[in-house]
């Protein structure tokens, strides 16, 4: 029985943590939220020099040519400390999106400057208030020319390119491709949104006739986006499990030092067994987590199952830790001034952002009904 | 990440697995055969054979030295027995309290012409043992336990209630905890003993469940003697003779397996035809099957981590601790559910084929959730243990417990 991380992982994580422990304060994800800026640039640099955005990147590719295990890792401690870089976007999405669909001289162009910091990409799917789905997508693509407009998406200022989901026509899922458009054109025109998590930036993009090729085959969009967020699942659950854990001990450490009735509050069963349930559901989705993490690596079938499971555990474990976070703290706990607003505006973020509970519930069991009729 | 033995591992669950193969019968792909064989009233005596073998074989507390009859042996192997007998229609579940808890509380406390007397019986299942803790009005608060224990000449006088004894109608042999000193605060005025279930003066009640079974049992002590020689540790040192029971909890690994899970109840989701379909499409059901499959799954992986802990010979992490609290209510509610599924005739005994087994599940859900430390007791562990919170606040705590108010 080897389910647990390697010495060598662990101590990446550690690496990473003490990182972003230094340089990553609550203060400076404060400092992104009520400011200007698209991300915290000098973290983001700092993860740049410690070869972070190119982990899974192969070493020919200018990377570090890690496999996902590391990759785990790394999204754990930045999902606990909410820092404000575009992690899930580039590193995450649009890096596994090459990897997975690019051809080999869209690896070779951009691996490299993924890998170096020098590009960031994102990914552009939604189109507005409604969950995403084959029905509906309106932005085309055709002779070389994307048009539409796409909305939320994150990191859209920032990003040097993103890997739209494009309508190129046809019937269902099959009227679907992947586009991948250097956003750095006259054709694009970007636009900042409020959200309800101002940490981590989002944009609306408009495409009117900018130039953009195909990502993978025409047609084959929807099959790689599913894909594609199975793997992205499993390293969001570790973000999820990294930052329900750090909510979970900022309430506890409230606990300890807030007094009422003559005596701490963490010493109230009303406390104690609220937290002890976010322990309970932190573990649940940490050992779901680590089989995603254990599919992505063998590739095995069990992946798109395992990738659903560890999706929705960590959801749960990570809305349930950010909510309790800032009931355990009471009336202080709701002002602007206090640092449990990261997690609850960043539990919610991640939960929608890959699709949410109730989609992945109903993914989950139709996996699930595939593998029973196997 | 792997789910793999380690060669020496995988030498060992072959030789178990050929040892079984060759001593006892591999359990069938129907469950209800499996079943119908744990109804057998030759139970007990096929226990204690299957036990005698067991221990002969050298596999049946392999952890424990080999003087008294283990092989020193690193936990992982004994759960890799466990893993493999799992497969084998075999009798278990008599000895678990007695090895488990009550030998280990010996080891501790008793003299080695003891242990030379009553270890080896215990292991090879010739001697039951049942642990008298709780009474009346000490089950979670168990220090609060009234059962007296007066001196004597060289004997102990022993009168009181215990509770929730399990087996205590088949044990010959049981650890006791009473109280010696009611003048001083609770945790201070108590005393272990071990004890002949057959000495005079000791009543054994059985106790019926909501489940129809009786597996609990009321004891009562009048006038039981009880030389001071099987005293376990120092007079008022009792409490710390209980936690040394309590410590030796068996490895929080194993869990009661074979019951309905997932599978079953999207068996029956697929059978069920309600007003806007099958019941499997509808979004309500799907999301109910979703959040209990994260919990099989989440059980099954964390048992993975806490035996990768102890293959690679570490400590396991606290992370076992929420298997019983999951576990339990997902019992209780998916039971409810799945009858919920059948509509009015979920209550039914007899008529609907699939209703016993989800029944079972939801009135055994309640019993679990109590036994072996309610979810709140659980809950208070995994704060103040593992979350680091304050124990509650013990008003009785410096109080003589003759002078504490109320029912003690």
């Amino acid at each position: 029985m080897n389910f647990d991380f390697s010495d060598d992982q662990k101590l990446l994580k550690d690496q990473v943590r003490k990182f972003l422990n230094d340089k990553c304060p609550m203060t400076t994800v404060r400092r992104v939220l009520e400011g200007p800026e698209t991300h915290a640039a000098e973290v983001w640099q700092g993860l740049i020099d410690l070869g972070i955005p190119g982990t899974t990147i192969p070493e020919a590719h200018g990377g570090l040519g890690l496999g996902p295990l590391e990759l785990c890792v790394v999204a754990e401690e930045i999902g606990r400390s909410c820092a404000p870089v575009p992690f899930e976007t580039s590193v995450i999405l649009a890096t596994e999106a090459l990897k997975m669909a690019g051809s080999p001289a869209q690896q070779a162009k951009w691996l490299p400057l993924l890998a170096q910091g020098k590009a960031v990409g994102t990914v552009a799917l939604a189109e507005g208030p409604q969950p995403l789905k084959p029905r509906g997508v309106a932005t085309r693509f055709g002779n070389g020319r994307l048009n539409g407009v796409k909305l939320p998406v994150t990191d859209g200022e920032l990003a040097t390119f993103a890997i739209v989901l494009v309508n190129t026509g046809g019937q269902g899922e099959r009227a679907l491709s992947l586009a991948l458009v250097d956003l750095a054109q006259k054709g694009v025109t970007r636009r900042r949104l409020e959200t309800v998590d101002p940490t981590r930036k989002h944009a609306e993009l408009t495409f009117a006739d900018a130039t953009a090729e195909l990502l993978g085959a025409e047609g084959e969009g929807w099959r790689v986006l599913e894909r594609l967020q199975d793997a992205a699942a499993v390293y969001m659950a570790f973000a999820q499990v990294g930052g329900a854990e750090a909510a979970m001990w900022m309430a506890r450490d409230y606990a300890l030092q807030r007094q009422a009735f003559g005596r701490a509050i963490a010493s109230y069963q009303a406390i104690k067994h609220k937290l002890a349930d976010c322990y309970v559901k932190l573990e649940i989705a940490r050992s779901n987590a680590y089989y995603g993490a254990m599919m992505l690596t063998e590739g095995g079938a069990d992946l798109p199952l395992a990738a659903a499971a560890a999706r929705v555990a960590a959801t749960d474990a990570y809305d349930y830790a950010a909510k309790e976070n800032i009931q355990t703290h009471g009336g202080i706990g709701f002002t602007w001034q206090a640092d449990t607003q990261f997690h609850y505006r960043r539990a919610r973020l991640l939960s929608l952002s890959l699709g949410g509970p109730m989609a992945w519930k109903d993914k989950l069991v139709t996996r699930l009904e595939r593998k029973n009729a196997a | 990440m792997d789910f793999n033995d380690t060669p020496e591992e995988a030498a060992f669950r072959k030789e178990v697995r050929a040892w079984l193969e060759a001593n006892a019968v591999r359990k069938s792909d129907d469950r209800q055969s499996n079943r119908a064989r744990n109804d057998d009233p030759e139970l007990l005596k096929k226990a204690k054979a299957w036990q005698a073998k067991k221990a002969q074989a050298g596999y049946a507390r392999m952890t424990w030295p080999k003087e008294f009859g283990g092989r020193g042996a690193s936990p992982i192997l004994q759960v890799i027995y466990q893993q493999e007998e799992q497969n084998f229609l075999v009798p278990l579940g008599f000895f678990d309290i007695g090895l488990g808890m009550c030998i280990p509380t010996m080891m501790a406390y008793a003299s080695q012409d003891q242990l030379k007397r009553y270890v080896k019986p215990a292991l090879h299942g010739d001697e039951i043992w049942c642990q008298l803790f709780s009474e009346p009005a000490a089950g979670s608060d168990v220090a609060g336990i009234r059962t007296r224990a007066e001196r004597s000449g060289d004997d102990w006088i022993v009168n009181g209630q215990k509770v929730w004894t399990s087996g205590a109608h088949y044990c010959d042999y049981g650890i006791l905890l009473t109280r010696t000193d009611p003048s001083v605060p609770k945790h201070q005025g108590l005393t272990m003993f071990f004890l002949d279930m057959k000495s005079p003066g000791v009543e054994v009640r059985p106790i019926k469940q909501i489940s129809g079974g009786a597996n609990f049992n009321e004891v009562f002590f009048t006038d039981v003697r009880i030389p001071d020689a099987q005293r376990l540790g120092k007079v008022g040192d009792g409490w710390k003779a209980a936690l040394t029971t309590l410590m030796n909890e068996r490895l929080a690994v194993g869990m009661p397996s074979g019951g309905l899970d997932v599978d079953e109840l999207m068996e029956l989701a697929r059978d069920t035809e309600l007003e806007d379909g099958i019941a499997i499409r509808n979004q309500q059901v799907r999301s109910k099957i979703a959040e209990w499959y994260v919990q099989t799954q989440g059980l099954k992986l964390t048992r993975y981590r806490t035996l990768t802990a102890l293959s690679r010979g570490q400590t396991p992490g606290p992370e076992s601790s929420i298997i019983k609290i999951v576990a339990a209510a997902k019992m209780q509610d998916m039971g409810a559910f799945a009858m919920e599924l059948m509509g009015h005739a979920g209550i039914l005994k007899d008529e609907v084929p699939q209703a016993g087994g989800f029944q079972a599940q939801w009135v055994g859900g309640a019993g679990f959730r109590i036994a072996g430390g309610t979810d709140e007791i659980l809950r208070n562990i995994v704060a103040e243990r593992v979350l680091g919170m304050p124990a509650d606040v013990r008003v009785d705590k410096d109080i003589p417990f003759n002078k504490m108010g109320g029912k003690g």
